[in-house]
């Protein structure tokens, strides 16, 4: 069963590029453009990992993310986020991302991130 | 007795008198006066009062006119007994005003008058000259007495040839004494302590001839008794009016007379030695007088017919081959001269020095007082005056040739000195005395005087020609010298007095009551008058009852504790202690009060001092000066208040402009992490399509889409750049504006057109009302275009209506157009209506047709720019915003 991607990204252009890279890879990827409703698609469908946009509209990513590491369920759900600045790297890894990503991004480094997160995600498993 | 023993005498006395007065000069300069400072001193010096006049001229008084002469000690003994308290009141003020002379007194009581010190000084000089030129023919009688009594005498005497002997003699001696130093107080401890020395000697001696003459010559007190019922003179032929004038007028001159106030009031030490005074110098006075008229009964009875009188205390022993006790009554008699001399020409010397020749010399060198060593100028005029006082004696010597009774000279002289004691009395006891009544009074008395008593002393014929004696001035029979107004009835002395002093007080009074005194003298006269007021003390410090503990820590206080030790230290070993802890003598209390009156000022010393030593001697002049000081003292701090709060100010004012720049600084960081993640957002698009594009491998139709977002992105930077680039040159107002008349329905319909290009698929009405927008503006048409394009694509963008329509409404009033932009969505939130003129202010991200958030801050600046403003509109429903515009815009500055 091809592992599953949770994408929460408001830029549409930008989501369609990752849904598109992580697609030919295999991966079932699931799109959100906004955190609260991103929160409630994970209860309902359970994703191996998690690209999480910093710049949201409405609930931003450092809190949809604090809201992912309360829940237990959530917990050690992998995460990465999508930064652009370097200074936010710092409040979101005390927040609990795993990796980050920074825009622009090369395709190649970004699907073999994901893919080495899902590995270690399996093996933890 | 050989005259050459006699002169020898003489010198040897004067040695021993300088020698006193050098040892106590010199214990004085060390604050070590001790015992010389003692109420004894004090009543001694007063005896000055008794000088040649009273020493040989009392008997001759008596031997001529009775017991007259006794009226000259009535008048001092009433003063100082019924007086005692003005006396206390002259003391008191000559000490807190450091009042130098008679001359100093007058002058300052009334508004610090150099003309009245002028006229003072003048009154003395020319009253003391005849008094000085007596003591001078009295040495010169007595040295003639012993001449023509000597066998051995082969040569006649040159009378002359001894006064000017004596004069230049006393003029050294008295200059040596008299200005060794400059004393503010004008104190002179050598010459008082000498002149005590010299009482106690005329007192000797006069007692030592009494007794020789009560027992030796006559048979004892009863005999001598019997022979003065015997003798005519002792009958009291009192003349009321003649005695009531003669005591009335020693009892003036007593406190008017220079010397006498040199010794009481200027060298006084302690008002105590006054009270002690007051009954001492009456006995003095009993026991100068108790052998007079002794001497002057038995001299005549047994010397031959003509013999002077005057001269009875000398040639009494002489003629009965006493030649010792001769000695010791020429040594009484000289002592009385020199003393006289002495006092009295320091006296003068201080007033014509102090009112003539200094105010003379600085008006002459204007700029000399700070220039030259004033001490030095001062000193040098007391020595001219000194020599100038003794000069004009010697000249009223030569020139009246020696003769008359010296009691006569005396009364003169007295009567002289006494036309000060109208505006004196009056300026210590009535404040409504004026400068101009002083001066009055002074002048009249001056003038009569002159006129009815010193003038006509030098005979018909030597000043006043003997018609106006007979006729009087300008054949004006009233005003014949010896009867004014027709009073030739009159004794001659009493008629002088009795015309001066009403003549004078008369002028005085009235115009004292015709004019107003000034300030200074108003203040000077409530100071003079109510000096008892107020607890006030004496300036000069007593030995006080204050520890020397409490003095030193105080001085520590203000000193510095080193300076304060190094200077108590040096006082008690100059004192002859060990340690730190001097007697509080009064020289050791003056130097500390100079000293600390060099760091807290010259009247909080003052004050300071004053509490310590516990006389409560804070006066209302000290009050006013420590007032003075504290002022410039509150004005310093107030100065030092205003700068403080000054940097108070601008501190706060940094601290503000601080924060700003920390605010501005935060707001740069954040707008510069949002321009870089609005640059990030179409860049990574970019990016990741790009790299997609370039593998290959995809359907055309994918393809195709990828560029075109890659390329609708590439827009979205551009745009992105360019508002970025537009709001900079906006906000740093370098903006360009191409001004011309353009029509507001143009500009509108261009705006429409461009704004249709936002989400151009969608359904828009737009309501307007053409007639409205038929306005020519005077502006930048671009630009305000530019803002409608904004607002109407905002609105496009934003409006979620399912109809949406906008309504653009114009108004024109008072010079000002404005467009309303109003669309019929939800609005704008009221709490983000305040954000959305900021930059990257965008608030929801429903509809991400392009814009950085950038538009609605452009607005703002172009608007600024154009001499107007964007607003938010509440309560229409949807959003709304109204653009206001001046109809003409006028370029202030190309």
């Amino acid at each position: 069963m091809a592992a599953h991607v949770l994408l929460i990204e408001d830029e549409p252009n930008i989501a369609e590029a990752i849904r598109f890279l992580l697609s030919r890879e295999g991966l079932r990827v699931s799109h959100s453009a906004e955190g609260a409703a991103a929160l409630v698609l994970m209860r309902q469908d359970r994703p191996d990992l998690v690209i999480l946009d910093h710049m949201l509209p409405g609930m931003s990513g450092l809190e949809v993310l604090t809201a992912l590491r309360a829940d237990p369920s959530s917990r050690g759900l992998p995460v990465m986020m999508l930064t652009a600045r370097g200074r936010d790297r710092e409040m979101a890894e005390r927040a609990g991302a795993d990796r980050f990503m920074t825009k622009p991004f090369s395709n190649a480094e970004m699907i073999a991130e994901v893919r080495s997160m899902l590995e270690r995600g399996q093996d933890r498993q | 007795m050989p005259f050459n023993l006699l002169v020898l005498a003489c010198l040897l006395y004067v040695a021993f008198l300088f020698a006193v007065a050098f040892v106590v000069e010199n214990r004085a300069a060390r604050g070590r006066l001790g015992w010389l400072r003692s109420p004894v001193v004090y009543t001694l010096s007063l005896s000055i009062y008794c000088t040649a006049w009273t020493f040989y001229g009392a008997v001759g008084y008596a031997a001529r006119s009775g017991l007259e002469f006794l009226t000259i000690y009535f008048g001092p003994t009433l003063v100082f007994i019924g007086w005692w308290v003005l006396l206390r009141k002259l003391v008191r003020i000559g000490r807190q005003h450091h009042v130098t002379s008679i001359a100093d007194l007058i002058s300052s009581r009334y508004g610090k008058s150099n003309t009245l010190g002028v006229i003072v000084t003048v009154i003395m000089v020319v009253a003391a000259t005849p008094y000085i030129a007596l003591q001078l023919q009295s040495v010169v009688l007595a040295f003639g007495v012993f001449a023509t009594a000597a066998p051995d005498s082969s040569r006649p005497l040159d009378s002359a040839q001894i006064a000017v002997w004596v004069a230049v003699g006393l003029a050294a001696f008295t200059i040596l004494f008299g200005t060794r130093n400059l004393d503010a107080r004008e104190q002179h401890h050598g010459i008082v302590t000498a002149i005590a020395v010299e009482a106690v000697v005329k007192l000797v001696a006069l007692l030592a001839v009494g007794s020789f003459v009560v027992w030796g010559l006559a048979g004892g007190v009863g005999d001598v008794i019997a022979r003065i019922d015997a003798a005519d003179l002792a009958a009291w032929q009192v003349q009321p009016g003649r005695w009531t004038g003669l005591i009335f007028l020693s009892a003036a001159a007593v406190i008017c007379l220079p010397r006498m106030f040199q010794v009481m009031v200027v060298e006084n030490e302690d008002e105590g030695h006054l009270a002690r005074a007051s009954w001492a110098f009456p006995l003095y006075l009993l026991a100068m007088s108790l052998f007079i008229v002794p001497i002057a009964v038995v001299g005549l009875e047994r010397m031959p017919e003509g013999a002077n009188p005057d001269m009875f205390v000398l040639t009494l022993p002489l003629a009965e081959g006493q030649g010792a006790l001769a000695m010791l009554a020429f040594l009484g008699g000289f002592s009385s001269a020199t003393s006289m001399v002495i006092v009295e020409s320091v006296a003068l010397a201080t007033m014509i020095s102090n009112h003539m020749m200094i105010p003379l010399w600085l008006r002459l060198r204007p700029g000399a007082a700070a220039a030259d060593d004033l001490r030095q100028v001062v000193l040098m005029a007391r020595r001219l005056a000194i020599a100038a006082v003794l000069a004009l004696g010697y000249g009223y010597y030569q020139v009246s040739g020696g003769s008359g009774a010296l009691a006569a000279i005396g009364l003169i002289a007295f009567l002289g000195v006494a036309q000060v004691l109208p505006a004196m009395i009056g300026g210590i006891f009535w404040r409504g005395a004026t400068r101009t009544g002083a001066i009055l009074g002074l002048v009249t008395g001056l003038v009569v005087w002159a006129y009815t008593s010193f003038l006509p002393s030098f005979g018909p014929g030597a000043v006043l020609s003997a018609r106006v004696f007979a006729e009087g001035a300008f054949g004006l029979a009233w005003l014949r010298p010896l009867g004014l107004f027709g009073t030739e009835a009159m004794d001659p002395m009493i008629h002088a007095l009795f015309w001066s002093m009403a003549l004078n007080a008369l002028a005085f009074c009235l115009g004292s009551l015709l004019t107003f005194p000034g300030p200074v003298e108003r203040l000077q006269g409530a100071a003079f008058v109510n000096v008892f007021e107020g607890a006030v003390g004496p300036q000069r410090w007593a030995r006080g009852q204050v520890e020397p503990e409490a003095l030193l820590a105080m001085a520590q206080r203000i000193l510095g504790e080193e300076a304060a030790q190094a200077l108590f230290q040096t006082a008690a070993r100059a004192q002859g202690k060990d340690g730190f802890l001097p007697d509080p003598t009064p020289p050791f209390l003056d130097s500390l009060e100079s000293r600390l009156s060099g760091s807290v000022g010259a009247a909080t010393a003052h004050a300071m001092i004053s509490q310590l030593v516990g006389r409560a001697t804070v006066t209302v002049e000290d009050l006013m000066a420590v007032a003075s000081e504290s002022a410039q003292i509150l004005e310093y701090s107030a100065r030092l208040q205003a700068r403080e709060s000054e940097l108070t100010r601008t501190a706060g004012a940094l601290r503000e402009a601080n924060e700003k720049l920390t605010q501005l600084s935060l707001q740069k960081d954040a707008f510069l992490s949002q321009i870089s993640h609005e640059l990030r957002t179409p860049m990574t698009s970019i990016r990741a399509f790009s790299e997609i594009l370039t593998e290959g491998d995809l359907p055309s139709a994918t393809v195709a889409r990828y560029g075109r977002i890659i390329h609708d992105e590439a827009k979205r930077l551009t745009r992105l750049l360019d508002d970025l680039l537009d709001l900079s040159v906006l906000e740093n107002g370098a903006v360009q504006l191409t001004l011309g008349l353009a029509s507001l329905q143009g500009m509108i319909d261009t705006a429409l057109t461009a704004a249709r290009a936002t989400r151009p698929d969608r359904e828009f009405l737009v309501i307007r009302d053409l007639p409205t927008e038929a306005i020519y503006l005077r502006t930048d048409a671009d630009r305000l275009a530019q803002v409608f394009i904004n607002l109407i694509s905002n609105a496009r963008k934003y409006c979620d209506a399912a109809r949406p329509e906008l309504r653009i409404a114009v108004r024109q009033r008072a010079g000002r157009v404005t467009v309303d932009f109003i669309d019929n969505g939800k609005g704008i939130p009221k709490d983000a209506r305040r954000v959305i003129f900021e930059k990257f202010a965008r608030l929801s991200d429903a509809n991400r047709a392009g814009g950085a958030g950038l538009g609605l801050a452009i607005c703002r600046e172009i608007m600024a720019n154009l001499g107007g403003s964007v607003a938010y509109l509440p309560g229409q429903g949807g959003a709304a915003f109204r653009v206001t515009v001046p109809l003409r815009l006028e370029v202030l500055a190309a």
